[in-house]
């Protein structure tokens, strides 16, 4: 582990943070109208970067190893069915994190 | 000045983003700790980049060593929907003074989903001080939250194994919301889709780039299908 590694990279990504939540506040700032295609795209994007997360999350999961992607599937079937049935964020998150840990400790 | 009945109003409302950050935040603390980055490493990264998502991501680059240069394109990424929140902040926040650059840089999903309402702040003689004192007090939990969760990992010999599937199940979870909010599920498809075809063609160390790309193509190829029939 080398720390000042990770420190400047702490700094890059808080730098690059700022600057696109201060970019269209520099850019839009003035009279000028927001162009459509950067309009449309941030209506649709936020879908597709969240399909996006979700399958980089899972991205290391090992389908041909000794838990075949077990608890994984598992615990985000768990997620899902929680979701539809509560509608609350954090019971969904708790629930299948508990589920997960508890396969990946226990039982894999 | 600030008075105690508006301070009063905005705490109420950031009541559920307190729990949300307080679990989330202690998440953090928790798989930053377990990877050996200790208390000041929690503090720091919450108060200087708060980004939720992006932290648990951080956690990954940094004990894995990643180049800076990955760093800032993965940032550059996951926060792209932040433009757009700024874009539609444009004229609410165009008249609130000194508090301007602070209430920009905390401007989060949850704030966001505070502040952007038309009704935000009604009844207050300067609407300014609800947005900063809703941008402070949810900033207030998150770095509490990270704090909290790292002493937890540090003062305890849980075993915190598979904790960071916290973020999974976060993204599962706004997933899920999303795709019950919308009838047009191409884009999420397209997201999940690309990323997986690109894993496969690049590998998982390599997929986020190409597959980002790949997504913004197949969005902006999609648009006119949006709009069948008028013509601009």
């Amino acid at each position: 582990m080398n720390n000042t590694h990770a420190a400047l990279m702490v700094l890059v990504i808080g730098l690059v943070t700022v600057g696109i939540r201060f970019l269209p506040f520099l850019i839009f700032g003035g009279k000028r109208k927001t162009p459509e295609l950067i309009t449309y795209l941030g209506t649709v994007l936020p879908y597709a970067i969240m399909g996006m997360l979700v399958v980089y999350c899972l991205r290391n999961t090992s389908f041909s190893g000794s838990s075949h992607g077990i608890p994984e599937i598992v615990s985000c079937i768990l997620v899902v069915a929680l979701h539809l049935w509560k509608r609350n964020t954090l019971i969904s998150i708790v629930g299948g994190t508990v589920c997960y840990m508890f396969l990946v400790q226990a039982i894999f | 000045m600030l008075k105690k009945s508006e301070f009063r109003k905005a705490f109420v409302d950031t009541i559920p983003v307190m729990t949300g950050y307080i679990v989330l935040g202690m998440g953090f603390g928790l798989v930053l700790d377990a990877k050996g980055y200790g208390i000041i490493w929690a503090f720091v990264m919450s108060a200087w980049i708060y980004a939720g998502s992006m932290q648990y991501l951080a956690v990954d680059l940094m004990a894995g060593g990643a180049s800076l240069l990955t760093a800032a394109i993965t940032t550059l990424m996951v926060n792209a929907r932040h433009l757009f929140y700024g874009i539609s902040m444009i004229d609410k926040y165009k008249h609130v003074g000194k508090k301007k650059p602070y209430l920009i840089f905390a401007l989060t999903d949850e704030t966001y989903s505070l502040v952007c309402s038309e009704h935000a702040g009604e009844g207050m003689n300067d609407r300014s001080n609800y947005f900063f004192l809703v941008s402070l007090l949810n900033q207030c939990y998150w770095v509490l939250g990270s704090v909290l969760g790292s002493a937890l990992g540090a003062a305890m010999t849980i075993n915190t194994e598979g904790v960071d599937f916290a973020l999974t199940a976060l993204f599962v979870t706004v997933f899920v919301e999303q795709w019950l909010s919308t009838k047009d599920h191409r884009p999420a498809i397209i997201g999940a889709g690309s990323s997986i075809a690109c894993i496969l063609i690049f590998g998982s160390g390599n997929f986020l780039i190409p597959a980002m790309l790949v997504i913004t193509a197949a969005l902006t190829l999609l648009r006119p299908l949006k709009k069948e029939g008028v013509h601009e």
